[in-house]
């Protein structure tokens, strides 16, 4: 199976460099309305949460395109747009869950996360690793660790209360 | 292009507001940031004009390379001319504020005049519109911001703002964006509160195109590696600066009890650590966060864990901070340090400032020079940390005497208490000295004496000087881009060759701050980290201009005169201890009481503290009063300057 983008948030500063090198890679331009990701930041909670193309298996962009300019590149796992087929219509736009399909008012055409040809710049240049490039498999194995640690350590904290309510 | 971006001449009291594109010989010749303020400020505030009058001109802005493709390019700059010292006022600082003005259209802002009735400044994509500010009068720092963005229907405005103490002109207020990001020192909030301007707000989506996106990318990437490869930045990313403090008071490196010590004793719960500990307690393991751009995250996040504030988000603190209310004061406390840092973050005022001034009425209490009279009725002793916060607060309101009187910074507070009050007050220029004590290390003395804005430690600091570097390695740094073949000393405590260390870390802080980066991406805190050499590259990669490492010295160094111009124009005198760049007497005759053998029993020699400054003029080009010399003039192209050209 194709790697995919995997963001833990938690991870993330809010610097948005993931912004600034993913719309110089794509268009030579630094203006994060040109970018395929797109921090959402809560700075009165320190919250911050990278937003991206989750390139869904049944992706609603896909299902809705009405020229059926969206289609899945198997090899690469990603949700691609053929701009010779799209009329820009933005029915992918308002029908995406995520809010990753943008609309650029400049050029007047839809965009969204290609994963750069497989090597993805918003991982390449995140020195946190907020953002990771990896088989999903490994996602949810990674995952399964963290939370039975969680699990684990809140037996122990659980069976400590207990005998110390005794 | 980042060379299209525009400056904005704003007059609140007509509403008038008219843009201009920036010609670029005036580029070439100052850059952007502070460079091209300082040039703004000599041509556009009349001689000995009233800091906080309609006529002084406040400037905003961001440097050259800001919002492109160049790590770090967070900074945001201010500049006036100070209501704290009647001098040089300026101020830098992160976040994401010049860059969202930028992606506006705009890098630079001069703002004249007084609104009739609070405002603020909403630019967007090119447009500049003056808004009702009356609703956000009054609130702190942060609901400012957030009500900006309400009444914009947009969470994605970025603002800066003045809060409460800049309205009530306290002489130290100061400008906020974000969370914590201070344009910290010399009044620059008192100045926007004089204006009646509440904010300037931002929110931009028009292109930066890049010169030459593809190498830029490249480059950027290398220099990314190079920044956080160094041991230093790895430590700011994960402890933030209170590893400085940890490091430099258990050396003997830290003000306590006003000027009396120079360590801080019983400080386990403000070491780096401790608040680390705090951090991760109240946020979690991942709390560290970043301006726009940058991979080194310098800034922990916390909660407040106790007391009346529990539960409150703050971003910090900075080793200032921790100088600031733990070690003058001799409040060592974790607590103190956090609620201080808050308050002080809410209310836009000074933390630097603050915490000196207040450590010094601590000091006049002790020696009697005030009484409870004069505090109404508080113990403001050293060790109280009650006495700390109440302090912050009165000040912001200028509640009492005593905080109405230190509200009006240390020399015109010295004026109004008397008697010998003066002679305890530790600044230059009517600036208070940071948390730092400088008497072992006579190169960072002559730093703080002769820095443009007053007492500070971001202008020249030879802060690598402690590091005891080989000679072979400082040769090299210290050698370039301009050949230097005088004698150069790794010894801290020694006065030989700092002129010259001084004199080139000016320039390096200045080049910096016109193209817009941080001082932590450069040879500031890490010996290793990019200069002169590497600056050229990324600005031509990004804005395609040419330029080599001695066009950019060059720029620093002119600069460096217009603040140099600007002070002596509004009375800079070289021995005036209240104008000049002067310690206060203490520094020679008061020997340092504890620390490391290499620190303990020091004072700054003042015979070789008068040769050091006369060594630091003749490398600027200045004669033995610190008044350029016609020649210096001529060569940094200043002979014409004010020339009102732009």
């Amino acid at each position: 199976m194709s790697k995919a983008l995997y963001i833990n948030h938690e991870k993330c500063t809010g610097c948005r460099l993931c912004e600034l090198v993913c719309a110089v890679k794509h268009d030579g331009i630094s203006n994060p309305a040109r970018s395929r990701i797109r921090v959402m930041k809560w700075e009165q909670e320190g919250l911050y949460v990278p937003m991206s193309c989750q390139q869904c298996q049944d992706a609603p962009c896909m299902n809705v395109c009405p020229v059926k300019a969206i289609s899945k590149d198997e090899k690469l796992g990603a949700i691609m747009i053929d701009y010779d087929v799209c009329i820009g219509c933005r029915s992918c736009v308002a029908v995406c869950p995520f809010g990753a399909m943008s609309f650029n008012v400049i050029e007047k055409k839809v965009f969204k996360c290609d994963l750069c040809e497989g090597d993805p710049q918003c991982v390449r240049f995140c020195e946190e690793k907020a953002i990771d490039f990896v088989e999903p498999n490994e996602v949810s194995i990674a995952k399964k660790r963290t939370a039975a640690e969680r699990i684990s350590n809140a037996a122990k904290e659980g069976a400590a209360l207990l005998t110390q309510h005794q | 292009m980042p060379l299209n971006r525009k400056v904005a001449f704003i007059d609140l009291s007509s509403g008038n507001i008219e843009t201009k594109t920036i010609p670029l010989e005036i580029r070439k010749k100052f850059l952007g940031g502070r460079g091209l303020d300082a040039y703004f400020l000599l041509n556009h505030t009349p001689k000995g004009c009233d800091p906080l009058g309609p006529d002084n001109a406040l400037m905003i802005s961001g440097g050259i390379l800001c919002a492109t493709c160049a790590s770090a390019t967070a900074r945001t700059h201010v500049m006036a001319k100070s209501p704290l010292t009647n001098l040089l006022g300026s101020a830098n600082m992160g976040g994401f504020f010049a860059p969202e003005m930028a992606w506006a259209g705009f890098h630079h802002l001069v703002i004249k005049g007084k609104a009739d009735h609070p405002v603020y400044i909403y630019i967007h994509n090119g447009e500049i519109e003056i808004r009702d500010a009356r609703p956000m009068w009054g609130m702190m720092s942060t609901a400012a911001q957030w009500a900006i963005r309400d009444d914009l229907g947009d969470q994605e405005v970025k603002s800066c703002v003045c809060g409460p103490a800049g309205e009530n002109l306290v002489r130290f207020a100061n400008v906020m964006t974000g969370i914590k990001n201070a344009a910290g020192r010399s009044g620059m909030g008192a100045v926007m509160g004089s204006k009646n301007l509440k904010a300037v707000a931002a929110r931009g989506t028009m292109d930066i195109k890049i010169a030459h996106p593809v190498e830029a990318l490249e480059f950027n990437k290398r220099f990314i590696d190079q920044i956080v490869s160094a041991k230093v930045n790895q430590t700011q990313g994960t402890l933030g600066t209170p590893f400085i403090w940890g490091a430099t008071n258990s050396w003997g490196g830290i003000r306590c009890r006003n000027f009396q010590y120079n360590q801080c004793e019983y400080a386990d719960d403000m070491e780096p650590e401790r608040i680390d500990e705090i951090c991760a307690e109240t946020m979690g393991p991942y709390h560290m966060t970043g301006c726009f751009g940058c991979q080194v995250h310098c800034r922990a996040q916390y909660r407040i864990p106790e007391g009346p504030y529990a539960g409150i988000y703050e971003e910090g603190p900075e080793y200032t901070s921790q100088g600031a209310f733990g070690g003058e004061t001799d409040t060592p406390r974790a607590l103190t340090v956090l609620v201080g840092n808050h308050l002080v973050d809410q209310y836009g005022m000074d933390n630097l400032e603050t915490g000196s001034l207040i450590s010094w009425a601590m000091e006049l209490y002790e020696k009697g020079i005030i009484g409870k009279k004069e505090t109404d009725g508080l113990a403001l002793e050293f060790g109280n940390d009650e006495a700390v916060i109440e302090m912050i607060k009165r000040i912001c309101y200028r509640k009492s005497y005593i905080g109405d009187v230190l509200a009006e910074g240390g020399i015109r507070a010295a004026e109004k208490i008397g008697k010998d009050s003066f002679s305890y007050l530790i600044q230059v220029k009517g600036m208070s000295n940071l948390h730092s004590d400088e008497r072992a290390t006579p190169g960072l003395a002559l730093n703080i004496a002769v820095s443009s804005r007053g007492s500070d430690h971001l202008r020249s600091r030879p802060a690598i000087d402690l590091y005891h570097l080989p000679q072979d390695v400082m040769r090299r740094i210290y050698s370039s881009p301009v050949a230097y073949d005088g004698p150069l000393s790794s010894e801290h405590t020694e006065y030989i060759g700092k002129p010259w260390q001084v004199f080139w870390h000016e320039n390096t802080y200045m080049a910096v701050d016109c193209l817009g980066i941080c001082k932590y991406h450069t040879t500031f805190l890490g010996a290793t980290l990019p200069n002169f050499e590497d600056w050229p590259k990324v600005l031509y990669l990004n804005t395609g201009i040419e330029m080599t490492p001695l066009e950019i010295w060059m720029v620093a160094r002119r600069c460096n005169m217009v603040e140099r111009l600007f002070n002596l124009r509004e009375g800079l005198t070289r021995d005036d201890l209240k104008k000049g760049d002067m310690l206060n007497h203490r520094y020679f005759d008061e020997p340092t009481r504890r620390g490391a053998l290499d620190v303990v029993g020091r004072v700054i020699e003042r015979d070789k503290f008068v040769k050091m400054v006369d060594e630091f003029y003749k490398h600027k080009g200045l004669d033995n009063n610190g008044v350029p010399k016609p020649e210096t003039l001529k060569e940094l192209g200043l002979e014409n300057e004010p020339s009102h050209l732009l």
